[in-house]
């Protein structure tokens, strides 16, 4: 049994369990706020890290060590860096416009949020007010991981093996959404690689510019091959391929 | 479990700033030892000019890097590319409070274990603790605001993410045999060594979860190093592809902070490794034949030293093996520790449900096969390879219009540097045979 434990099922609140309860709730208050008002998506996604964060520790408080570590873990450590590992790939300078499309649509969303969040916290503390916690010793009496077990494997387990179902329908959908069909014959390894670059007719060095030896500088102008034939290989492949004509480069007599 | 939070405060203090000098002084002393076991791999003294031995190179290149300019990328994300270095540093600090360095002291009068912390999912904070470094890493690497750090960023992202799963994986193997996730108590479980009876002879039966649960052990050691980003698997640093990968803008201290917590987080996966499978402080089998190896302050000595040997393992590697290609690597992380460990954790379970049967017996029976199959695999050639056509066919081979080729029996000549060479030091080999035909 761990001294948080010890904390949170005494009934009363202990200084420890305040203290740390008044420390750690502005800064969760704060991080929810800052990812709401940053204009830039990965500084919103560390602010809802630190929320995250915090409410880790505030399970820990609430004698429950297992879920404040698997919430840090699961949540803080993985699925929030997936999070930024695509945001990372949006770019850097990709910040929110600031831009109403409903007009006073910001005021009218502060002023309900804040009636929101003063309706459900005067709720909440008229309802809990004078609650004490029961039977959280005897639920963690044989420790807080084992207790989780028991009722996740015995009263639960339908629900756990439904959600685990859930999970794994998304996995195996995300990877048929990513899955190439690839057949054996068309992998190709190093060797077979090079063998095919230098083979005949093909031409082993690094694509030319567009518009090198060209007559134009324009990227619809093929590049010259040097032994002086046209290359497609130089061109986008949406833009057709034409060199201009004597008629078309010649000076059209508009610089009199 | 029952013997922790009763310290007085002074003492939580000194444990605390143990484990941080601990931590710190890893690093100094690690750095040179890293060095110096480099060193004499490749035949070359390493550093051996400040100190004795060169044991302060460290200490001298640390106050080097704080006298240097602090380099701030104009594209930087300033407050993000401040916070990185620190959230390394951090995350990799706070996993040392919950190894247990030795068994119950004494200091002052106060009974007390050399641990600072245990809680019922010590392991667990473990794993947040290394789950948050990632941050980091990656939030250096974006922050730079250039492209060789977010391509180091990304790799990492998806490196420690990918071996997290590898790594947590093999220690539930860990907790299914020691019952608890504290790492006291795991400690503690490794220690009670039941006797096997073998052809008539009684012998002691190891404890050690590296031997009785030999696959997890391996797994958990190789992810351990592709989570601390160490060679083999330095992929989000690769100085020879991305620069320096996530660290390439970064100069002076916070340069430094990357680096410490690089060599702390390698000393504290050695701690947390020595902890969960090497017996954490208890004594080694030759040692355990004297009654107090496991009482008073040796059992730290017997940490100290499995942790060295550890580190040792890992500047071995770093030493011994060539960069992976990251497909490579991905693959490694999913396509073989992934599921090996999922059917080693599934023998495992099965074993544990026969119930005529002692448990360490029947571990040790399937769990030392079973490893030494893992490694037999992990070692095995891919594919055994073809016969090759001669250089000669190959050249018969080729179609036609293909390049032209210079002559296979083609000699090559003497480069025109090496006779240069030995044209200039000539005049000094004569000088010398003047002098010696003199006397």
């Amino acid at each position: 049994m761990t001294t948080s434990t010890v904390l949170a099922a005494a009934g009363s609140v202990s200084t420890g369990e305040a203290v740390t309860f008044w420390i750690l709730a502005p800064l969760a208050l704060f991080g929810g706020i800052g990812m709401v008002a940053a204009r830039n998506a990965v500084h919103s996604a560390l602010w809802l890290v630190l929320t995250m964060l915090c409410l880790g520790v505030f399970y820990v408080l609430q004698a429950g060590p297992f879920i404040g570590m698997v919430q840090i873990i699961v949540y803080t450590g993985a699925i929030m860096m997936l999070f930024l590992f695509v945001l990372m790939l949006v770019g850097r300078d990709s910040t929110d416009s600031l831009i109403e499309t409903l007009r006073g649509q910001r005021v009218a969303a502060i002023v309900l949020g804040l009636g929101f969040a003063g309706l459900v916290g005067t709720g909440l503390y008229q309802a809990l007010d004078q609650t004490s916690t029961v039977g959280l010793a005897q639920v963690n009496a044989e420790g807080n991981v084992q207790g989780i077990a028991r009722l996740l494997f015995t009263k639960y387990v339908f629900a756990f093996e439904l959600t685990s179902a859930l999970l794994i329908t998304a996995a195996v959908g995300a990877m048929v959404l990513a899955h190439v069909e690839r057949r054996k014959q068309d992998k190709v390894d190093q060797v077979s690689t090079m063998k095919a670059r230098f083979a005949p007719g093909n031409y082993p060095g690094p694509k030319p510019g567009p518009g090198v030896f060209a007559t134009s500088s324009s990227v619809a102008t093929p590049a010259r091959l040097p032994d002086g034939r046209l290359t497609d290989r130089s061109t986008p492949a949406i833009l057709p391929q034409r060199e201009l004509t004597a008629e078309e480069t010649s000076l059209k007599g508009t610089d009199k | 479990m029952a013997d922790f939070g009763r310290d007085p405060w002074w003492l939580v203090l000194g444990k605390i700033v143990f484990a941080f000098a601990f931590g710190l002084l890893a690093t100094l002393l690690g750095v040179w030892f890293e060095r110096r076991v480099v060193g004499y791999m490749q035949v070359r003294p390493g550093p051996n000019q400040v100190g004795p031995f060169g044991l302060l190179q460290t200490l001298a290149d640390g106050l080097k890097m704080a006298f240097k300019e602090d380099i701030l990328p104009k594209a930087a994300d300033k407050v993000v590319y401040f916070f990185a270095p620190t959230i390394s540093v951090i995350c990799a600090v706070t996993a040392l409070s919950v190894v247990p360095f030795g068994p119950m002291v004494s200091i002052f009068g106060h009974h007390t274990p050399l641990q600072v912390t245990d809680v019922p999912v010590a392991v667990l904070l473990l794993l947040a603790c290394s789950s948050m470094g990632v941050y980091g890493i990656v939030l250096g690497g974006w922050a730079s605001g250039s492209t060789y750090p977010l391509l180091g960023g990304l790799r990492s992202s998806a490196q420690m993410i990918s071996y997290e799963v590898a790594m947590g994986l093999s220690i539930v193997a860990v907790f299914m045999t020691a019952g608890t996730m504290s790492t006291s108590g795991i400690v503690a479980a490794q220690g009670d060594a039941t006797r096997l009876t073998i052809f008539g002879t009684e012998i002691p039966a190891p404890g050690w979860y590296a031997i009785l649960l030999l696959p997890s052990f391996i797994i958990f050691f190789i992810a351990t190093v592709g989570e601390t980003n160490r060679a083999p698997f330095d992929l989000p640093e690769a100085e020879s592809e991305l620069v320096a990968g996530f660290m390439t803008e970064y100069s002076s201290l916070k340069f430094a902070l990357f680096m410490l917590s690089e060599y702390v987080a390698m000393v504290t996966m050695s701690a947390v490794t020595t902890t969960l499978f090497l017996g954490g402080w208890r004594a080694p089998w030759p040692i355990t034949i004297w009654e107090g190896a496991n009482s008073g302050w040796w059992p730290m000595l017997w940490f100290f030293g499995k942790v060295i040997a550890l580190v040792f393992v890992f500047v071995w590697l770093r030493g011994t093996l060539p960069r992976l290609r990251y497909d490579q690597f991905m693959r490694l992380g999913w396509k073989v520790l992934l599921p090996i460990n999922l059917v080693w954790i599934l023998v495992l379970s099965g074993l544990r449900s026969i119930e005529d049967w002692d448990t360490r017996g029947k571990v040790i029976a399937v769990g030392i096969p079973a490893g030494l199959l893992l490694i037999a695999t992990l070692f095995w050639p891919s594919r055994r390879p073809q016969p090759k056509p001669t250089t000669q066919e190959q050249v018969d081979n080729r179609p036609y219009g293909s390049f032209p080729l210079p002559p296979m029996d083609l000699q090559v000549p003497p480069s025109p540097r090496i006779t240069r060479v030995v044209a200039e030091r000539e005049p000094a080999n004569i000088v010398a045979g003047s002098d010696s035909r003199e006397v």
